[in-house]
C-alpha cells in the first residue's frame, strides 16, 4: 500500500523524463538546488532565479515556468528544505497580486510568449503587478468599466491606445506591470464588449496618484491613464473575452483566500487570547462572552479550511472557499472591534496617522486600532460582502436572480 | 467587485447535501478495512472524493481515524474532514429507507394524540436490517467494528428526517457507556452483543440536559442486595427510556458512584412527559429497589459516565448538522417555487442573503462536527476541545436554521401541518442536550485557558 502513484498525481506525478516527483524527490532537487547555490554565498536574486529554473518556485506549475507538474500539495515539502537551509524566499506578502492573481491569469489564459517572458521576474519579486479593474463608476459592477482601448491604425495585431481612469489600484506606485481590464466595444451588452490587457506601468501616459486610506497611509491609488499604448502582444485572450478572463482572475482571488493552514489560535485571534491572558484587569463579563464565541468562530474556520483544502486535495473543491472570505471579513472585524474595546485607555490611541505608500499590509505587526480600521477593507476589497452572498445564493444555493435592467442593452446606451 | 453571479464561471448546483446513490448495509470491518486500507499509513488508502466531483477520485486520507496522524508534508496532522467512500454508502443506505419508511408525513402522524412517539418498526429495520446499532461495537463484541465517523453520519441522515427512532439513547449513550465498562464481564458481553444485533434497546438514565462535565448525578441510591445491587431514586427528562429494555444507570452506592445495569422491566416506571421535542421522548424513571448489576464502580464511574456524555454531545453535532441541512435545502426550495410581487420571493435579495447566510453557518457546522467525530473516532487527546466547539457551534446553527425555516415559510411555517416545527422543536431541545451552547463554552474556556474575568469586574 505504498504506491504513492495510484493517486492520479495526488500524491506524486511522473515527469516529462519520466521522473516521479514525489516528496523524496523534490527532497533530493532541492539539496541539489542549495548546493549548486549556497545561500549564503548566492545573492538573493540570483538564488531566486535559480530556483525558478530547478522548477522548485511553484511545483504545480509547468516544467519550464518554474513548477514540475507535481501536486501542490508537496510544494510544503520544497518550502520547508529550503526554509531549514536559511534560503531565502521571495517575500510573498509583497507580491501577492501577481502570485495570487496575475500568474493563475497568465497561465490559464497567455501565450507561450506571455508566460515565458513575465511570470519569471514576478514569481522572484523583480517585477510587481497591480490590478487596474475597480473604476469610480464601477466597482462591484465591475462589467460596466467605462476604461475605453481602441485601436491604433486598422491592422488586426495593431497597437492599442487606452484611455480612462482606475481606482483603489494597490501597489500601483510600485507596480511594473498591471492587469488590465478595458472596453472594447461599447456597442454591445456591458459583459461582452470587454477585453483584458497588461498594461505596462511606466509606459508614457500612465499617472498614479496616491488615495488616502482611512488608516492613515495609502496602500491604494488613482490611477489615470491617457492614449497609454499597449502592443496587441499584450493581450491576454480573445478580444471581447476580457469578462471571461476576469472571472478566472477574481476566483483565484478568492481561492487564495484559506489557502494555507494554520495552527489553533493562529492569527489575530491568538494575539487577543494573549492579552486576555496576561491582563486579567481588562477582562469584562460582556468582552467574555464575546472573547469565547470568536475563539469558537475562529477554530471553526480554520477546520473549513483545512477541510476546503481536503476536498481540493480530493480534486473537489468545493464552494466553500466564498464561505471562507465572508466568515473571515465579517470575523475580523468583530475580533479587531472586540481587540479596541478590551485594551481600554490603550483603545484610545493610534500608533501612526502618518501619510506613506505601502506595499504591504502589517496586519498582526500594528496597534489595534490600526486593526479595527484597516478590518473595515476586508469586507469591500477583492468582491463585497453583499456581492460574495449574492453568488453564493445565487451560484451554489441556486436561488433566481434579481430582475436586471442592464442585461441585453448596448453599455453605451445604459444609464449612468 | 464581481458581477451579479449569472455569468461567474463556478459549477452551479442545486443540490446542497451530500448524497450517494448506493445503497448498502452498515460497513462490517472487513468492508472497513478495504475502504480505508489495510494498514493505517502514510497515504495508503484510497476514497471518494466529497461531493460535487467524481466519485472514482482517489484521495490520500489525511489522518485516518484510529491511525496514526501522518506526517512528513503539507497536510501533516490535519484531521479527516472528509467522508469516506463507505461512509458515504452507509448515508445511502440509511437515507433510502428513511426517504422509503420516515417521510414528514409519516413522522407528523405519529406526533398526533397518544400513540407511540417511536417508530419501533423502522427502528428494527435500521437496527437489524442496516446494522446501524453495532456500528461502533467490535466485532469481537459482535459488532461492525466501526467508529465514531460512520456513527456521526447515521446521527446527520437521522436529524435530516427527525426519526423517531432512541438511536440517542441506545447506539450513542448506553452502548458508550458500557463499551467503556468491563466488557470482561460477560453480562457486558452478552449485552453489548445483543445491542449490536439490534435484538436489545437501551439508554442512559441521566437528564438529557446534563453536561459532559456535570458533577456524578446523585439521584439514584444502590444498596447491596441478596444477588448484587438494588436501586431507588427518580431521574426526570430521561431519554429514550419509553423505548428501552435495559437501563444503564449511574447510583451512589455506600462506596461512591457506580454505573448499575437494570432490566426495564423489574421494578422500574418510565412515565412519558409531554415533551417540547415531539420525535424524542423524555421519561421520568422511578426505581423503587430493582435489582441492579454494578458495571463499573468508584474507580471508573464518572471517567465512563463523562465519556458516553462526551460522545454524545460530540456526536449531537452531527443530528443537528442534518437538522440544519433539511431546513436549508426545504427552505430554499420554498422559496424558489413561492411567488409574491410578481418573482419568486427567493430573488429578493432580502431572503438571498439569509439563506446564504445561513449556507455559511451549514459550511462551518459540517467542518466542525466531522472535525469532532474524527477526534472521537481516534480517541485523540483533542477530543474534550473538538466537541466543546462542536457542540457551542452546532447547537446553535440548527436552531437558527429551523427559525429561518419557520420565517421564511410565512404563514404556513406556523402551522402544524407543514414538518418545519419539528425540526424547530428538535433543534431547540437539542440546544439543551447534553449541555447548552453555554456549558459548553465555559468547559471550552477552562480547556483552552481563556480564564473568566475577575470577580469585581465590569
Ligand atoms: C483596501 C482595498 C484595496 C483594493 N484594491 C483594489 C485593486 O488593487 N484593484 C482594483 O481593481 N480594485 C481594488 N479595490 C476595489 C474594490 O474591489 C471595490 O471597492 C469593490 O469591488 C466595491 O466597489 P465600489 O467601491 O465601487 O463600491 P460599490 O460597488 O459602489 O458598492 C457600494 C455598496 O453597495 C453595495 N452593493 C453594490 N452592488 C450591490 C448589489 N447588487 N447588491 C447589494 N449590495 C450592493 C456594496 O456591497 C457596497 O456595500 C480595493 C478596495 C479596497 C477597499
Amino acid at each position: 500500500m505504498t504506491d504513492t502513484t495510484a493517486y492520479g498525481g495526488v500524491e506524486s506525478s511522473m515527469s516529462a523524463t519520466g521522473v516521479t516527483i514525489d516528496a523524496e524527490e523534490l527532497r533530493r532537487r532541492s539539496r541539489e538546488l542549495l548546493a549548486g547555490y549556497d545561500p549564503a554565498t548566492t545573492g538573493r536574486l540570483d538564488f531566486l532565479r535559480a530556483r525558478f529554473d530547478a522548477g522548485l518556485a511553484w511545483v504545480q506549475y509547468p516544467v519550464g515556468l518554474g513548477g514540475l507538474d507535481a501536486p501542490r500539495a508537496l510544494q510544503a515539502v520544497v518550502d520547508a528544505e529550503l526554509d531549514a537551509a536559511g534560503a531565502p524566499d521571495n517575500e510573498p506578502d509583497s507580491i501577492l497580486i501577481g502570485l495570487g492573481m496575475a500568474a493563475p491569469t497568465i497561465l490559464g489564459f497567455g501565450t507561450d510568449e506571455q508566460r515565458a517572458r513575465f511570470l519569471r521576474p514576478l514569481w522572484t519579486g523583480e517585477e510587481v503587478w497591480c490590478q487596474l479593474f475597480s473604476e469610480p463608476g464601477a466597482g462591484s459592477d465591475l462589467a460596466a468599466l467605462a476604461t475605453r482601448a481602441v485601436r491604433d491604425g486598422s491592422g488586426a495585431d495593431g497597437d492599442w491606445l487606452v484611455t480612462g481612469q482606475k481606482v483603489w489600484t494597490s501597489s500601483a506606485h510600485v507596480a511594473r506591470w498591471a492587469l488590465l481590464v478595458a472596453r472594447t466595444d461599447p456597442d454591445v451588452p456591458k459583459h461582452r464588449g470587454l477585453t483584458y490587457f497588461v498594461c505596462d506601468m511606466t509606459a508614457a501616459g500612465v499617472e498614479v496618484r496616491p488615495l488616502r486610506q482611512l488608516t492613515g497611509e495609502a496602500e491604494f491609488n488613482e490611477v489615470f491613464l491617457t492614449d497609454v499604448r499597449i502592443p496587441d502582444r499584450h493581450r491576454l485572450g480573445g478580444v471581447g473575452d476580457g469578462w471571461r478572463v476576469a472571472q478566472g482572475t477574481l476566483m483565484n482571488e478568492r481561492v487564495a483566500i484559506g489557502g494555507t493552514a494554520i495552527p489553533r489560535e493562529g492569527g489575530l485571534i491568538g494575539i487577543v487570547a494573549d492579552t486576555w491572558r496576561r491582563r486579567p484587569k481588562l477582562r469584562t463579563h460582556d468582552t467574555y462572552q464575546r472573547l469565547l464565541r470568536l475563539w469558537v468562530d475562529a477554530e471553526v474556520m480554520r477546520l473549513v479550511g483545512d477541510r476546503l483544502r481536503q476536498q481540493l486535495a480530493a480534486g473537489a473543491p468545493g464552494p466553500e472557499g466564498s464561505a471562507m472570505k465572508l466568515a473571515f471579513a465579517r470575523h475580523r472585524q468583530e475580533l479587531s472591534g472586540l481587540e479596541v474595546e478590551l485594551l481600554g485607555a490603550e483603545g484610545l490611541g493610534y500608533d501612526d496617522w502618518s501619510m506613506h505608500r505601502t506595499q504591504t499590509v502589517d496586519f498582526l505587526g500594528r496597534d489595534a486600532g490600526y486593526r479595527y480600521l484597516r478590518a473595515k477593507g476586508n469586507s469591500i476589497e477583492g468582491g463585497t460582502s453583499e456581492i460574495l452572498l449574492n453568488i453564493v445564493a445565487e451560484r451554489v444555493l441556486g436561488l433566481p436572480t434579481e430582475p436586471r435592467v442592464d442585461k441585453d442593452v448596448a453599455w453605451k446606451d445604459l444609464p449612468r | 467587485m464581481s458581477e451579479g453571479a449569472e455569468e461567474r464561471g463556478e459549477g452551479r448546483s442545486r443540490d446542497t447535501t451530500h448524497t450517494t446513490d448506493k445503497p448498502s448495509a452498515a460497513p462490517t470491518g472487513a468492508e472497513r478495512r478495504s475502504g480505508r486500507g489495510e494498514a493505517p499509513c502514510e497515504g495508503a488508502e484510497e476514497r471518494a472524493a466529497d461531493r460535487g466531483g467524481d466519485a472514482t477520485h482517489g484521495r490520500p486520507s489525511a489522518a485516518s481515524a484510529g491511525g496514526p496522524r501522518r506526517g512528513g508534508h503539507g497536510e501533516a496532522l490535519s484531521v479527516d474532514l472528509l467522508y469516506s467512500e463507505v461512509e458515504e454508502q452507509l448515508r445511502g443506505s440509511v437515507r433510502d429507507l428513511l426517504s422509503d419508511r420516515c417521510t414528514a408525513d409519516d413522522v407528523l402522524a405519529r406526533c398526533d394524540g397518544g400513540g407511540a412517539p417511536y417508530d419501533m418498526d423502522l427502528w428494527r429495520t435500521l437496527a437489524v436490517d442496516l446494522g446501524v446499532a453495532g456500528l461502533s461495537v467490535p466485532e469481537a463484541l459482535g459488532g461492525h467494528g466501526a467508529s465514531a465517523r460512520e456513527v456521526a453520519v447515521v446521527m446527520e441522515e437521522l436529524g435530516r428526517r427527525v426519526a423517531p427512532v432512541p438511536f440517542l439513547g441506545s447506539v450513542v449513550l448506553a452502548t458508550t457507556a458500557l463499551l467503556r465498562g468491563d466488557t470482561g464481564d460477560l453480562r457486558v458481553a452478552n449485552l453489548l452483543a445483543r445491542l449490536a444485533a439490534g435484538e436489545t434497546t437501551g439508554t442512559l438514565v441521566v437528564t438529557l440536559s446534563t453536561p459532559p462535565v456535570a458533577e456524578f448525578p446523585t439521584p439514584v441510591r444502590a444498596t447491596p442486595a441478596a444477588e448484587g445491587f438494588a436501586v431507588t431514586g427518580t431521574v426526570g427528562s430521561v431519554a429514550d427510556a419509553s423505548a428501552a429494555d435495559v437501563l444503564v444507570v449511574p447510583a451512589i452506592g455506600d462506596d461512591g458512584e457506580g454505573l448499575y445495569l437494570v432490566d426495564a422491566a423489574a421494578d422500574v416506571t418510565v412515565s412519558r412527559l409531554v415533551a417540547l421535542d415531539l420525535t424524542r421522548s423524555i421519561a421520568t424513571v422511578t426505581f423503587t429497589d430493582a435489582p441492579a448489576h454494578r458495571i463499573a464502580g468508584p474507580g471508573d464511574a464518572s471517567t465512563v459516565l463523562r465519556h458516553a456524555l462526551t460522545v454524545g454531545a460530540g456526536l449531537l453535532a452531527s443530528e443537528q448538522l442534518g437538522i440544519a441541512q433539511w431546513c436549508l435545502d426545504e427552505t430554499v426550495h420554498y422559496v424558489g417555487e413561492r411567488h409574491q410581487f410578481g418573482r419568486p420571493i427567493g430573488s429578493f435579495q432580502a431572503i438571498k442573503h439569509r439563506l446564504a447566510q445561513l449556507w455559511l453557518g451549514l459550511v462551518s457546522a459540517r467542518a466542525a462536527a466531522r472535525h469532532a467525530a474524527s477526534v472521537l473516532a481516534a480517541n485523540d487527546p483533542d477530543t474534550a476541545v473538538a466537541v466543546a466547539v462542536a457542540q457551542s457551534y452546532c447547537a446553535t446553527v440548527a436552531v437558527h436554521a429551523a427559525e429561518e425555516a419557520v420565517q421564511l415559510h410565512g404563514g404556513t411555517g406556523m402551522t402544524w401541518e407543514h414538518p418545519a416545527h419539528l425540526y424547530l422543536k428538535r433543534a431547540k431541545s437539542d440546544e439543551l442536550a447534553l449541555g447548552t451552547p453555554g456549558h459548553h463554552l465555559a468547559n471550552l474556556a477552562h480547556l483552552v485557558d481563556i480564564p473568566p474575568p475577575e470577580p469585581d469586574a465590569g
